[in-house]
């Protein structure tokens, strides 16, 4: 066992990526000499060369749709955007021609491309810097979207995404980033597209993802001190979703709080609810609640606390669902 | 010599020997000059053939015609024949209602034969959706195309098999996937110093190079020195809206501000850009990085089936181009040099008439498509969503198949 932020997690995976398969290799926007905005890929370039870590020009279309086409001849790449409000250059290559082309070609081809995003609030920056647009993606089939939210997962699922045959969006939550914990280089989590329990509790569950996973632990430490047992669940996979085993806890607990920082209004919260409810109705205690961002473009950084769900916010909704 | 011409060979004589560096440097004084009118003029294209069918001599890329015998020039009259026979076939069909749309390529089979016929085998071409002339000479099947256009599939081949990509309907979208193909050829090179060089030809329309996406690609392959072809088509149209409406210079000068040679070529003489697209190809797969060719052509038909060009263009300038016609003029040369007689000619149309009926044939034997294969091809990876909604359709549909046994066993009792 090893002690290391996210950051670094992501890193030291990325580092055994390249070492592991000569196919590989990362591209994007400062991520060579520079080590990225967020010293996400320090050091490689030095270890691995221009080659295999790559900066581009300043271009995402370009990043996302040449990657497809170095897919396309079997290479294996990992773009990096450098900030989630600057994926939308790219969005029309993601989602018109990599989440589409093995469908297209009636499953003859694939673009197993890794799109590195950090993403999210919480870090006081200007607008572009702190969004969450995993629901425009996860929208769209054909692409898979994971978010390690622990440094453990996180040098394990950006490994298993670069192994998947899909193209997979990989958001990082990058007020995480300096976030420590143990990493097991040894034996790897298991499947990343599987949510993990990790709060075992009787009477409420939280499901969260990325950023918002410490803010649902300590909420529901909080509401022990109120004599409320709360499970939280890692959803780890926003697309695919486990459904089973968010499905067994609320069979469990009767009650159900799905929270994310991204907008609540079309949001990954409300599948998680409309699907727990059709398959929970008879268990529940509650109505599903959600507990997400506000129906506005990411707000300037002075007004972020508000935004953003934290523990009060949670525990409201607790309160709420057993009210009921 | 026109000026588009002194872009190629100036970068030739300066470039060639060298792996990247110098060949990439914009070279001001022979890059082609900014022209101040878009008129369909022809004195700044590259031209071996002009309308009447007489050979021009050009000491750059005469030679590459004069390598040809007498059945590939032949063979380049067959190409542009079958396809436009195949064109008349597809455009008959969706007008029977077989095809829910198609896409005409009348005027434009040289561009599409000699560019494609300049590709070896190992080259990969990323057509647009109107590539039917390259994809004949890839030798795909051209009943194959016509999957997409009646509804059964988004694809309808294997790209790999004749490194032909699919139709990409999302302009310009492909230009990208071509460069960063072309970085892999590289990158394979690097690797392993055995891989057989290669090109890449991304096709685009004069529509399309107002797309982002063409600009970022051209970024890229001047950044990565990428073998790429860019053979844009330059057919006067966008559907309604003309050329002078998405740039004020010809396209072939734009080559020039990313760093790399533009060259403008006569896009209904098929010599010409059979002998211009492998002097790019050959310069591409040399270590030389990306051209640019823009060839001047004309749809002479729609856009597409849906689309009516008598509400936005003159009658006289169709005509005019038809003067122009890439297969009287080839015609008009082979029957002068004594290469073609009637009997060659007839044998084309016989043959046309074949392939038009194996296409109709094929094309009707389609038959339906199968949603079940679409739930199977969304991801190339099991899937639980894709496992639980099929799981669904499966049941649901069975659940009429029981209502139907049930009425007919009604019936029989």
């Amino acid at each position: 066992m090893k002690t290391m932020t996210i950051a670094k997690a992501i890193n030291e995976g990325l580092r055994a990526t390249l070492a592991n398969d000569p196919k590989s290799f990362i591209m994007g926007e400062d991520i060579g000499s520079l080590g990225g905005v967020y010293r996400v890929t320090e050091g490689l370039k030095a270890e691995f060369g221009a080659h295999r870590v790559m900066d581009t020009p300043l271009a995402e279309s370009g990043i996302i749709g040449t990657a497809i086409g170095m897919a396309l001849r079997g290479h294996r790449p990992i773009c990096e955007i450098q900030f989630d409000g600057f994926v939308f250059p790219g969005f029309n290559q993601i989602t018109t021609q990599m989440a589409k082309i093995h469908t297209r070609s009636d499953g003859q081809l694939s673009a197993p491309v890794v799109v590195r995003i950090p993403y999210g609030g919480g870090i006081g920056s200007i607008e572009h810097h702190s969004e969450s647009p995993e629901a425009l993606f996860a929208h769209t089939a054909g692409l898979r979207i994971i978010t390690p939210s622990n440094a453990n997962d996180a040098y394990w699922m950006i490994q298993q995404a670069v192994e998947c045959k899909d193209p997979v969006i990989f958001f990082e939550p990058k007020r995480r980033y300096w976030l420590k914990g143990e990493v097991d280089t040894e034996n790897s989590p298991g499947d990343p597209f599987k949510a993990h329990v990790v709060r075992e509790g009787t009477d409420a569950t939280i499901v969260a993802y990325g950023p918002l996973v410490p803010v649902a632990l300590a909420a529901a430490n909080a509401a022990a001190e109120d004599g409320r047992s709360v499970e939280v669940i890692d959803l780890r996979s926003i697309s695919p979703i486990d459904f089973d085993t968010v499905e067994a806890s609320v069979k469990k607990t009767g009650r159900l709080i799905v929270s994310h920082e991204a907008p609540t209004f079309g949001g990954i919260g409300g599948e998680i609810s409309a699907r727990i409810s059709e398959r929970c109705f008879y268990s529940m205690e509650a109505p599903a609640i959600r507990v997400g961002g506000f129906h506005m473009p990411y707000p300037v950084a002075r007004v972020e606390e508000h935004y953003l769900p934290d523990i009060d916010r949670m525990l409201e909704a607790l309160d709420r669902a057993f009210a009921y | 010599m026109g000026a588009a011409q002194q872009s190629a060979t100036g970068t030739e004589t300066s470039g060639h020997g060298t792996n990247g560096g110098d060949a990439l440097r914009p070279n001001p004084g022979t890059s082609a000059g900014v022209l101040n009118t878009n008129a369909v003029g022809e004195a700044d294209m590259v031209q071996l053939l002009d309308a009447d069918g007489n050979r021009h001599a050009d000491a750059t890329f005469g030679p590459y015609v004069d390598a040809l015998d007498s059945e590939a020039l032949r063979g380049f009259y067959r190409d542009m024949a079958t396809v436009r026979r195949f064109d008349t076939e597809a455009t008959a069909l969706q007008r029977q209602g077989e095809l829910a749309l198609w896409v005409p390529v009348v005027g434009q089979e040289a561009a599409q034969i000699g560019s494609g016929r300049a590709m070896r085998p190992a080259d990969y071409a990323f057509p647009t959706y109107r590539e039917h002339g390259v994809a004949l000479t890839r030798g795909l099947d051209l009943a194959d195309l016509l999957k997409l256009f009646r509804g059964v599939s988004n694809g309808g081949w294997d790209p790999r098999e004749k490194n032909f990509h699919l139709y990409t309907l999302v302009l310009a979208a492909q230009t990208l996937h071509a460069v960063g193909y072309a970085m892999g050829i590289s990158r394979d090179l690097a690797a392993d110093p055995t891989t057989e060089p290669a090109a890449v030809v991304a096709y685009f329309g004069d529509g399309s190079s107002s797309e982002g996406d063409v600009h970022e690609s051209m970024v890229f392959a001047a950044s990565y020195n990428a073998p790429v072809v860019f053979f844009c088509q330059n057919n006067y149209w966008a559907i309604s809206v003309p050329f002078e409406v998405q740039s004020r210079v010809p396209l072939a000068n734009r080559a020039g501000g990313y760093g790399f040679p533009g060259i403008r070529v006569d896009g209904n003489d098929v010599l010409a850009v059979y002998a211009v697209t492998q002097w790019a190809l050959d310069h591409a797969r040399d270590g030389h990085g990306p051209v640019l060719i823009e060839a001047s052509t004309y749809r002479v038909g729609a856009h597409t089936t849906a689309d009516d060009p008598t509400k936005y263009r003159m009658n006289a300038e169709e005509e005019a181009w038809k003067a122009k016609d890439p297969l009287t003029r080839l015609e008009a040369y082979l029957r002068a040099e004594g290469l073609a007689d009637d009997a060659f000619f007839e044998q084309v149309r016989n043959d046309g008439d074949e392939l038009a009926a194996h296409v109709r044939r094929a094309t009707l034997a389609l038959g339906g498509a199968d949603i079940r294969q679409k739930f199977a091809t969304v991801y190339a990876e099991a899937h639980p969503l894709v496992a639980e909604e099929l799981a669904w359709f499966e049941k649901y549909e069975a659940s009429f198949a029981d209502a139907d046994s049930q009425t007919s066993q009604g019936g029989a009792a």
